[in-house]
């Protein structure tokens, strides 16, 4: 018994993301088809070349048809994935488990998310038949409690706590500025949101994640294969996933400051990848921002801050484009825009320009000096207390 | 001996001032104020807090449940059986709704005073009216509990009584209708006036009273003409305080409010009568106990009408339905699944935890504990267990009947923790650390179907 990872025995060799956008004008099959197409055209391969499929989305359509039927498959093997808003992780990581079982020799994850037909804003949720008795909060909401939790807990002025959500949000907004297919392009400023209406506790709607249709998608084959195809492929190092007990919203000892299973999923992903110092190993990551306050904790969670002191990182720019470890450079789910099956995809999309030295020149890290070139994606689906995390790590070279 | 072993009124936190009726409409309202239920409580839910205080003051086994109001949620379904559940009474005793008028009140009451079993007798009323008529500003909402039973636990002996009924339209409402419509007052006045004569001469006389005997009565129903009238000519020596000024006629249950309101503070010895006009006269004599000194009720009459919190007319009028506001731009919700609600019903209504061998709760119930698999959990019943406000939110963007959504998360003083909504309480006066309590709420409504479950509430008084 154990967990074991995949480290070096896998690797993508192409990547393909669709803009981000209210996208009125295109379907989900038509975000499909883009999507797939980009990745084939990346590494001159065609459908036939790939011999099984994981289609990853939330709610936009059920079952491996949804994949097969609008491009054509003739034969092939689709499974459909769902995994809350960690559904386009999950598709890669399942890609990456046959391929490295050796069932298949290739195969592609893609996904996709068509939220903007429901006619609200927001994400919606899909009734389940229940008892009536489930908490009716929304996601920001119950991201909010954050807030008050940290403020108390490390003795962080409310007002100060504000800024630092903003600043974060600041950064992104400044990093997805540089992004041609984010959903969001313009800069905005820490004190234009800190003076925002609130919406939930003190966030405002420039603390929620864009809510944008898109849909991104990998090729992965055997390392030994990899440059078959592609001169500088990605290898996954680490692939690791936990899925909580819900105990966090039931627990008095939870205090809302930290998220148990992206700790956990952070500390398996190291494991796997023998990662012992993320600060100084990681060069840069790609987190789940959905709310501004997610992306506080999340950077003490994966070891990027000592508990407590992500505040003062933050101010000081440790994760702004230029800083020690760049953080969402893409704009992360804030700017880039959240569609939720594809947004696992998109963020491992970033490393795929970054770390092969591909980004547009404004927004392309500088990794000089740094003698390993890993990159980290974290992804989570659920609620503080409440959540499915996952953690995977990629590297340029082979160890 | 028969009588009341344990009794409760149960009045809503919301007062509306009477004066921002005619301030909103330049007609209508008055003086004083009227209590309101909540947008999240109906005639069941208010049932339900009353129920829960008189049983915390008894032993005694329900064996019956009768529940009267004129403004039931549900028509053919019972009403009782949410009650029943929520209360967590033995699937044994029977739940009976006696629906329709005030009379069906007070004739559960009588029922069950006539009866041998031991009866839960329930009444809960909305009192609605067209914006500025009479009924809007004299009405209250409210809700009163009497545990009726035998032996040495009564505490107000039922002395007996006297009925005149007559058949006279005097206020109508057809099925559907929000309104009542009423005939002129001075026919009523005449009616009511001999029948309450008829009444009260053969309710002396069956009990071998004589006026002087009567402590305090109380004399209540929805014709204040009559009753006014009433109090002059009877000849008693003393009437309760009618609680018109403080929090209205809350019809159905008011006969038990005030009732209630005598035994707060009467003496052995004490006898209470108690005059309902409603299509007809009832008059009932009770005789207070040597047992009624040691009864203690957990929130008198008095606390409940002081702990109040203000509700503007027009927040008033979109409780009620009578004013349509824009709801968030969220999707409805749906209908809660009748057999989910039904497997879970000892959570969702009677709100029963578990507990692992290890001592951990778990809410809601689980087959599995978090401390290790353990199967053998204990059922908690958690609806009188008291918690703090761990943290809190106010969420403006998810959808409810009266946005914004208070949201805490509560921490209960013997274990266990549940993200929980916040009612009765304006978004500003809310802290981490404030002290609540569970409270059996109407969620909201989908399909028709009233979801009920509980929320928190501050404590207060």
């Amino acid at each position: 018994m154990g967990s074991h990872g995949i480290k070096d025995r896998v690797a993508i060799i192409a990547m393909g993301c669709t803009p981000f956008r209210e996208h009125w004008d295109k379907s989900l099959d038509d975000l499909i088809i883009d999507a797939a197409g980009l990745t084939f055209e990346s590494a001159g391969l065609t459908k036939e070349d790939v011999d099984a499929y994981w289609f990853g989305t939330s709610q936009s359509a059920a079952s491996g048809l949804a994949l097969s039927i609008p491009l054509k498959l003739e034969g092939k093997p689709v499974t459909r994935v769902e995994n809350y808003c960690a559904t386009g992780s999950e598709a890669l990581r399942q890609a990456c488990y046959a391929v490295a079982s050796g069932a298949y020799d290739m195969a592609m994850a893609i996904g996709a998310e068509k939220v903007k037909d429901g006619g609200f804003q927001g994400l919606n949720a899909f009734a389940i038949p229940h008892d009536g008795t489930k908490r009716s909060l929304t996601a920001a909401g119950m991201y909010s409690l954050i807030l008050p939790a940290y403020s108390k807990r490390y003795g962080v002025d409310e007002d100060q706590l504000r800024l630092v959500l903003a600043k974060i949000a600041e950064k992104n907004h400044y990093n997805g500025a540089r992004n041609p297919l984010a959903q969001f392009r313009r800069e905005t400023s820490a004190e234009t949101i800190c003076n925002m209406a609130a919406v939930a506790g003190r966030l405002s709607v420039f603390d929620c994640a864009g809510v944008a249709d898109g849909a991104a998608a990998a090729i992965v084959v055997r390392a030994e294969d990899a440059h078959k195809y592609c001169n500088d492929p990605l290898f996954i190092k680490a692939l690791a996933f936990v899925s909580g007990d819900g105990s966090g919203v039931t627990d008095p000892d939870f205090d809302f400051t930290t998220l148990p299973e992206c700790k956990m999923a952070a500390d398996e992903a190291y494991h796997q990848a023998g990662v012992t110092n993320p600060r100084s190993e990681i060069a840069m990551a790609e987190v789940h921002d959905c709310f501004t306050p997610t992306e506080l904790l999340l950077m003490e969670d994966l070891g990027f801050a000592e508990p407590g002191t992500a505040w003062k990182e933050v101010l000081d720019g440790t994760f702004d484009l230029d800083g020690e470890l760049p953080v969402n450079p893409d704009g992360g789910l804030k700017a880039f825009g959240h569609p939720v099956g594809a947004s696992g995809l998109r963020m491992h999309y970033e490393l795929w320009l970054q770390l092969r030295a591909k980004a547009p020149d404004d927004r392309q890290i500088d990794f000089s000096g740094r003698d390993k070139k890993l990159g980290l994606v974290h992804n989570l689906g659920g609620y503080p207390g409440e959540m499915v995390g996952f953690v995977s790590i990629l590297g340029t070279e082979v160890d | 001996m028969r009588g009341i072993t344990s009794y409760a009124g149960y009045i809503p936190f919301r007062r509306l001032d009477r004066s921002e009726i005619f301030d909103s409409m330049g007609s209508g309202g008055g003086h004083g104020q009227r209590s309101v239920a909540s947008f999240d409580e109906d005639t069941t839910t208010m049932a339900v807090e009353a129920a829960r205080l008189a049983l915390a003051t008894t032993d005694e086994i329900v064996n019956t449940l009768l529940f009267s109001t004129t403004t039931p949620t549900y028509l053919d379904r019972t009403n009782a059986t949410a009650i029943h559940a929520a209360l967590g009474l033995a699937g044994e005793s029977a739940a009976i709704d006696m629906l329709g008028s005030q009379r069906s009140a007070v004739g559960a009451l009588q029922v069950a005073l006539e009866g041998s079993t031991t009866t839960l007798v329930v009444a809960a009323d909305i009192r609605t009216g067209l914006p500025t008529s009479s009924d809007e500003s004299a009405g209250g909402d409210g809700a009163s509990a009497m545990v009726v039973g035998s032996g040495d636990g009564v505490i107000a002996e039922y002395l007996g009584g006297a009925t005149a009924t007559g058949e006279f339209v005097d206020r109508w409402r057809s099925p559907g209708e929000t309104r009542s419509k009423l005939w002129e007052e001075k026919f009523g006045e005449h009616v009511y006036s001999d029948l309450a004569q008829r009444a009260w001469a053969n309710a002396l006389a069956v009990t071998e009273l004589s006026p002087g005997d009567i402590t305090i009565a109380a004399l209540t129903g929805l014709h204040t003409r009559a009753i006014r009238r009433g109090a002059k000519s009877l000849a008693i020596n003393s009437l309760v305080d009618d609680l018109q000024a403080n929090i209205g006629n809350s019809g159905a249950a008011h006969p038990g409010i005030l009732l209630a309101a005598m035994l707060d503070n009467a003496s052995p010895g004490d006898v209470l009568g108690l005059v309902i006009y409603a299509d007809g006269v009832q008059v009932l004599f009770f005789r207070a106990t040597e047992a009624l000194e040691a009864f203690e009720p957990k929130q008198c009459i008095a606390s409940q009408v002081a702990a109040k919190g203000s509700v503007s007319y027009s927040k008033f009028l979109s409780w009620r339905g009578n004013l349509k506001v824009e709801p968030p731009r969220r999707p409805e919700p749906d209908r809660p699944s009748s057999s989910a609600a039904y497997r879970n019903r000892d959570w969702k209504f009677g709100f029963s935890a578990s507990r692992d061998s290890a001592g951990v709760l778990h809410m809601p119930p689980a087959r599995v504990s978090t401390t290790g698999g353990d199967e053998q959990m204990a059922a908690v019943p958690m609806a009188n267990a008291v918690g703090t406000i761990a943290t809190f939110t106010i969420d403006k963007l998810v959808y409810s009947p009266s946005p914004p959504v208070v949201f805490g998360v509560i921490d209960f003083d013997d274990g266990g923790r549940l993200p929980m909504e916040i009612t009765d309480v304006d978004p500003d006066d809310v802290a981490i650390g404030d002290r609540v309590e569970p409270t059996f709420r109407r969620l909201y409504d989908g399909d028709g179907i009233a979801n009920y479950f509980w929320k928190a509430r501050p404590i207060r008084g």
